[in-house]
């Protein structure tokens, strides 16, 4: 895994801090070339790894990488699934069963049967999430995926209903049908790793907030530090800037201070802002 | 009361599950749970062994052994849910809006406090740090009198003509003012109480066939200010649900949303010593605590974290969003029902109580 991911929530007007600016960078990326500009200037400052969202527009940002392969020769993509608005928009248009459906590729025996609406009791809900995970798939198709994550929301949701065998399905598709390494992506790191070593999940790859704030890493800062500590996880940090309340400098220091972090996903919308972090992170975590 | 309550989430739509999972997630819950559907209560039994599922409510009233309930079913069926949640003794939690009829709004508020059970809405923006924080600077007098509100909410809910759920039909409790114009309203309520007389409202369909997808209205507040209300629930620009509050008074002004509180003080005044002349911008990053658990915003938490204290440590009421105040936006609700229809027809009548459902099992009622 390398040491820096470049983020996409820049590019889908999502600011923890401000409406205001979250609507001037939806105006900003609405043209996959503004999104492009970004990604080869962070490409051109050496970051080969973009860990996005399964959003629409993520699927034309696959086609410009797929379309030119000797520019973006080691470029790798982590998709994080689902993108939770597009099934909640799903549920409220369709409901419940039809959210299933609509995500059901056409034809698939598995729309027929829950089609059927009948037959739903002895639905196997095994099989419906392994289809639901190809459908996300399917934009990143000949390029390299080496690690899959489960979105935060998604994550939580199951994590908090104790429907933790999904955790175990999820993994082992991952795994099975592409080879990849299966991530998890919570808000709540001392619960979810607790619950993925009780599914036997050994050393989870974990993503969740990490900063000097404290900032929506609940369970406290102390559980935080025992699990990247423990050496049970391999730990993504993110939101380490806070959605800048922390300056930079301070920042990068703080996690590479306190030690069991692999790496740090951010956002940047400005070759300078990357090219910073960049700087800082060799400054204070030393190049890989 | 022992360490650990026995709660029951009833209804495990988009909210309910939401709220089942928190529930479960928190220290202090036995957690249960109850729905009708049948292939997404057989996909939970299958999968959460710890977990009680019931599919009548009755026989979880009866058999639960409940000491608290969470009702996140069709609007519709908040009254009479509760009613015999509150009957049999049990502490309730119920989604917003709380009734389809204020009047019952009330009966239930005043049946609650006569049993002693801690009652309680999940409108959750009373939760978020900045409105908190708009409340506070409000409650401080820092603004002077305040002559005018803008309330607004947007969102992308209906963006086309079909679709087929409760939320779409008026009679269920859908639409665009009982979903989303309750929330600014229900700050609204908590800035400045019931308003004495509301005028201009327009309940306008965009897409839906059976309910409303726009609101506007002008509601004036007892020795209070006058307030635009304007929510439109068909608006794609706004990737989800935004609230925001802009209020003018005679010392300043606050615009705040879920993300920041601005105040702009045209003098500093004692009663908020941090606060300076001008601009003063807080955020929600550094107004919000952490919960123990975090689903989909600090606030969803927050509030079932008070309401699980309340009731493990017997307190005589909820911290916030009681019955009472609930019933306080179930009335400004009615009240805008009844200006939209005096503006089309001069002869309408008031809205029809609602609580005419059959006979035939608890959730059927939704469909009936």
């Amino acid at each position: 895994m390398d040491q820096l991911l470049f983020g996409d929530n820049q590019f889908f007007g999502i600011n923890h801090m401000s409406e205001e600016k979250a609507r001037s960078q939806a105006m900003r990326f609405q043209d996959t070339s503004a999104i492009m500009e970004v990604l080869d200037a962070a490409y051109d400052e050496g970051i080969r790894t973009f860990m996005c969202t399964t959003h629409d527009r993520i699927a034309e940002v696959c086609d410009v990488v797929r379309a030119n392969p000797k520019r973006y020769a080691g470029f790798q993509f982590y998709p994080c699934m689902p993108y939770a608005h597009k099934y909640a928009n799903a549920v409220t248009d369709h409901g419940m069963m039809g959210a299933l459906t609509h995500f059901m590729p056409e034809g698939g025996m598995l729309k027929t049967v829950l089609r059927s609406g009948a037959a739903l009791a002895t639905k196997d809900a095994d099989g419906i999430a392994r289809v639901l995970i190809d459908a996300e798939m399917k934009m990143f198709k000949g390029l390299k995926t080496p690690i899959i994550f489960m979105q935060n929301v998604f994550v939580d949701l199951l994590l908090g209903m104790g429907f933790t065998k999904a955790f175990r399905t999820f993994h082992d598709h991952v795994i099975d049908q592409y080879g990849a390494e299966p991530g998890f992506i919570t808000m709540n790191l001392p619960m979810l790793a607790e619950a993925l070593e009780k599914e036997g999940i050994k050393n989870p790859i974990i993503c969740s907030n990490i900063n000097k704030l404290g900032f929506r890493m609940c369970g406290g800062a102390d559980a935080y530090r025992e699990v990247l500590n423990s050496g049970k996880v391999r730990a993504i940090a993110m939101s380490v800037y806070a959605s800048g309340a922390i300056p930079a400098d301070e920042a990068i220091a703080w996690i590479a201070e306190l030690g069991g972090v692999e790496a740090i996903v951010f956002g940047a919308s400005s070759r300078g802002n990357i090219k910073n972090t960049c700087e800082l992170v060799t400054t204070h975590m030393g190049k890989k | 009361m022992s360490e650990k309550i026995r709660i029951a989430v009833v209804g495990l739509g988009k909210m309910g599950l939401s709220h089942f999972a928190l529930v479960n997630a928190h220290p202090n819950t036995d957690t249960l749970a109850c729905d009708a559907t049948g292939f997404l209560v057989n996909v939970l039994s299958k999968n959460l062994p710890d977990t009680k599922i019931y599919t009548k409510y009755e026989d979880l009233l009866e058999q639960g052994n409940l000491d608290a309930v969470v009702i996140a079913t069709p609007s519709r069926l908040h009254a009479p849910m509760v009613r015999a949640a509150l009957e049999k003794g049990i502490h309730v939690f119920c989604e917003k809006p709380f009734c389809l009829d204020w009047q019952e709004a009330e009966e239930l508020a005043a049946l609650a406090e006569e049993k002693g059970l801690i009652n309680q809405v999940g409108y959750h923006y009373r939760y978020v740090g900045t409105f908190q924080r708009m409340k506070e600077i409000l409650d401080s007098g820092a603004l002077g009198r305040v002559t005018h509100v803008l309330a607004e909410a947007y969102g992308p809910v209906i963006l086309k003509p079909k679709r087929q759920s409760w939320r779409s039909q008026k009679s269920e409790g859908g639409g665009c003012l009982y979903d989303y114009a309750a929330h600014p309203l229900n700050l609204l309520n908590w800035a400045f109480g019931t308003p004495t007389h509301v005028a201009g409202s327009v309940l306008n369909s965009i897409f839906s066939t059976e309910t409303d997808d726009e609101v506007f209205s002008t509601l004036s507040f007892p020795d209070g200010p006058t307030a635009h209300l304007t929510v439109n629930w068909s608006d794609e620009s706004h990737r989800k649900m935004t609230t925001k509050l802009s209020l003018i008074g005679t010392n300043g002004r606050i615009n705040v949303d879920r993300q920041e509180c601005q105040l702009y003080l045209r003098e500093p005044v004692d009663a908020l010593p941090d606060a300076r002349k001008g601009w003063n911008v807080q955020y929600t990053t550094e107004l919000t605590e952490d919960p123990w658990f975090y689903l989909r915003g600090e606030e969803y938490s927050a509030q079932i974290d008070d309401f699980v204290k309340a009731v493990r440590d017997g307190k005589s009421e909820a911290a916030q969003n009681n019955f009472r105040s609930a019933a306080m936006t179930d009335k400004s609700i009615s009240m805008i029902i009844n200006d939209a229809a005096r503006e089309d027809a001069p002869a309408a009548t008031a809205p029809q109580s609602t609580n005419t459902a059959r006979k035939r099992g608890w959730f059927n009622r939704a469909r009936g």
